[in-house]
């Protein structure tokens, strides 16, 4: 098999959440961390969708902030085609950018509203020198056209837009450097069902012309299901399951994963009972001991709270789970 | 409508949301009357005014103390406002004042806003120490009222200076004293609408592709913070104004050579009680009426701005 577009191995982030120095003196606390993401290990292959899912506060934009070098990873390694990134080494963070791009949640949020549209669309090409001058004007008229929009548009304003356009400007925006990866941060959380359809339709449409790589971040499963050829599933930080797309959705191989496809709302009224999620995402200050899932966890074992499980081998792709691979079929 | 024409900037800029509400508002087409006249005004004082009144050879000493409207009992000359003690026209002078208190109200606004809005956004977008250190000097300042701060820049700068430039720099250092004194609010205002607008995704898009933290700030984030900014700028100038006057005043602002408002003020008070009021009251009514304008714009100017108030 082809080598991997992106590798990450080992990700972990700390975020220093401890009280100011002065309190910490008085009230005789230390310091605290939050671990938003432990020990990440996932890889992507060129031209497929990969699709982490999670609930609010698992990790999954931390994620996709230290792939595109928003933040800076506390230890572990994220490479491209085998090739490390080096955040130190600017004229080869230069090189990746332009390879990288990123589309945001909240397409109200994500285009500055004081710049022209064209304006906008145009800041990666003219930020990273990809065209001479003359030519950024005609470029950004074929993106407008390419996500469905008219050049005409770029002399505009985004407050002049709705939602879904506004999306359409981002993607466009993201495409402006002719990248190969492009990191989707829950890109159709923000609009409505309708035009959700549209934005991802758009962006496969894309990936097919373009032969795009997608890391999806979504925590809508129907989304993921919908555009990802295989799908990483947070808990907590880590990786709880890691498999085909297809075959998750048929045989969840971790509780957490089963937890939370049993949670999806059925539009073919199939009968089947909707389990809804039980329990909330515990204080990542203060993970559960052993498998952070261990107090919500249905099959839960004495060996549960005693270590971290590993990810290993099951039928399906990867699974950190003590019942997963090995005893499948003692989960009712 | 049949006129599907693209507009210019300036229907644009008229058909603007703050452009209606200034046609709505009385007051704030008043003020901007009375600021704009007294701008004009000054501006082209050379050109009004009928006497120059740093030109000694115009003036005439027969001619000092001349009541408005009434011939000179020497002389038989009649001015509009009347004379000072050295027969200087107190039109003109006015004129001449509000330029000298127009230049150092904007040019120390203009100071002002510098210092403050780049500390602002360095201290909002950096944080950390950089954004404590700042920020501390800025509470130190604000605890003590700026006029205090403004003279003692004074009094610094009269130790500096030698004598024989003093009065030449007396108008640059006024300037420095009043927008030293008054960055502090700028750059409040500035650091708190960073720290909103650097978590914004549109922030984060730019750092996605590599713009430097400069760039960032300047065009990214800059246009973004300049509402508020514009209405503390507007309210600062009529502030920056009445610190000049309450300086020159105080005698440590401009030389009488080159008088401004607040030294217009400051001489005519000598004469009230003998009965010459018309030095001190022209002057003093003319401060009131530009600090009151531009005062009450920046009021308008900060609810149209406001989006609650809508």
């Amino acid at each position: 098999m082809a080598e991997p577009f992106l590798t990450v191995t080992g990700l972990t982030r700390r975020f220093d959440v401890s009280k100011p120095w002065l309190n910490r003196v008085l009230e005789r606390e230390g310091r605290q961390f939050l671990t938003a993401t432990a020990d990440v290990s996932f890889s992507i292959n060129k031209g497929e969708t990969f699709a982490l899912v999670g609930e609010s506060g698992s990790g999954k934009s931390t994620i996709a902030k230290m792939i595109v070098g928003l933040l800076t990873p506390s230890a572990g390694q994220i490479a491209i085609e085998g090739q490390g990134i080096d955040p130190a080494d600017p004229i080869a963070m230069r090189a990746l950018r332009r390879r990288m791009q990123m589309i945001f949640q909240d397409p109200f949020a994500s285009l500055n509203p004081r710049w022209r549209v064209g304006d906008i669309i145009a800041e990666p090409i003219r930020t990273l020198g990809l065209m001479p001058r003359g030519d950024v004007g005609r470029e950004v008229g074929r993106l407008l056209d390419l996500v469905g929009l008219s050049a005409a548009d770029a002399s505009k304003f985004p407050h002049e837009f709705s939602g879904g356009q506004r999306q359409r400007i981002a993607i466009a925006r993201a495409l402006s450097s002719r990248p190969e990866f492009i990191v989707c941060d829950e890109p159709t959380s923000a609009l409505d069902v309708s035009v959700q359809a549209q934005i991802l339709n758009l962006m496969r449409d894309l990936q097919d012309e373009f032969k795009l790589t997608y890391l999806l971040i979504s925590h809508d499963l129907s989304v993921v299901r919908h555009m990802s050829n295989r799908i990483g599933v947070l808990y907590l930080g880590r990786l709880v399951e890691v498999a085909d797309a297809k075959r998750l959705f048929h045989e969840p191989q971790h509780p957490y994963t089963r937890m939370l496809l049993d949670a999806v709302p059925d539009l073919a009224l199939s009968g089947r009972r909707r389990k809804s999620v039980s329990g909330e995402i515990p204080n990542p200050i203060s993970p559960p001991a052993g498998c952070a899932f261990h107090p919500r966890c249905p099959q839960v074992k004495a060996e549960c709270k005693a270590a971290v499980p590993v990810l290993c081998a099951t039928p399906t792709g990867r699974a950190a789970c003590v019942f997963a691979g090995g005893a499948p079929a003692s989960i009712p | 409508m049949q006129d599907t024409k693209p507009r210019g900037r300036l229907f644009r800029i008229w058909d603007s949301d703050v452009a209606a509400s200034f046609r709505r508002s009385p007051v704030a087409i008043i003020s901007g009357l009375v600021a704009l006249i007294i701008v004009l005004a000054a501006i082209f004082a050379p050109w009004i005014a009928p006497t120059n009144p740093y030109d000694p050879s115009s003036l005439n000493l027969m001619d000092g103390f001349t009541p408005p409207m009434q011939p000179n009992a020497f002389t038989g000359s009649t001015y509009l406002m009347g004379t000072d003690n050295q027969g200087r026209d107190v039109f003109s002078t006015i004129l001449y004042g509000a330029r000298i208190s127009l230049f150092v109200g904007v040019s120390a606004v203009l100071l002002a806003m510098v210092l403050g809005i780049s500390a602002g956004l360095v201290a909002g977008y950096r944080g950390g120490w950089v954004d404590a250190v700042l920020m501390r000097v800025a509470d130190v300042q604000l605890s003590f009222p700026s006029i205090l701060i403004a003279l003692l820049i004074f009094g610094v700068a009269r130790g500096i200076i030698p004598p024989t430039q003093r009065e030449a720099m007396a108008i640059w250092v006024l300037i420095v004293a009043i927008g030293l004194s008054d960055w502090v609010q700028f750059a409040r205002v500035v650091r708190g609408a960073t720290m909103v607008e650097k978590g914004k995704e549109y922030v984060q898009a730019a750092r996605v592709i590599g713009v430097s933290p400069l760039r960032i700030l300047i065009r990214h984030i800059l246009p973004n913070v300049m509402g508020p900014v514009l209405v503390i700028a507007t309210i600062s100038v009529a502030l920056a104004i009445i610190a000049e006057a309450t300086l020159s005043f105080l005698g440590v602002g401009v030389p009488p050579t080159q008088p401004s408002l607040g030294t217009l003020i400051r001489i005519g008070q000598q004469f009230l009680f003998s009965g010459e009021w018309w030095i001190l009251l022209f002057p003093a009514l003319t401060l009131l009426a530009l600090a009151l304008s531009v005062n009450m714009l920046g009021d308008w100017l900060r609810d149209a701005l406001n989006p609650r108030l809508r």
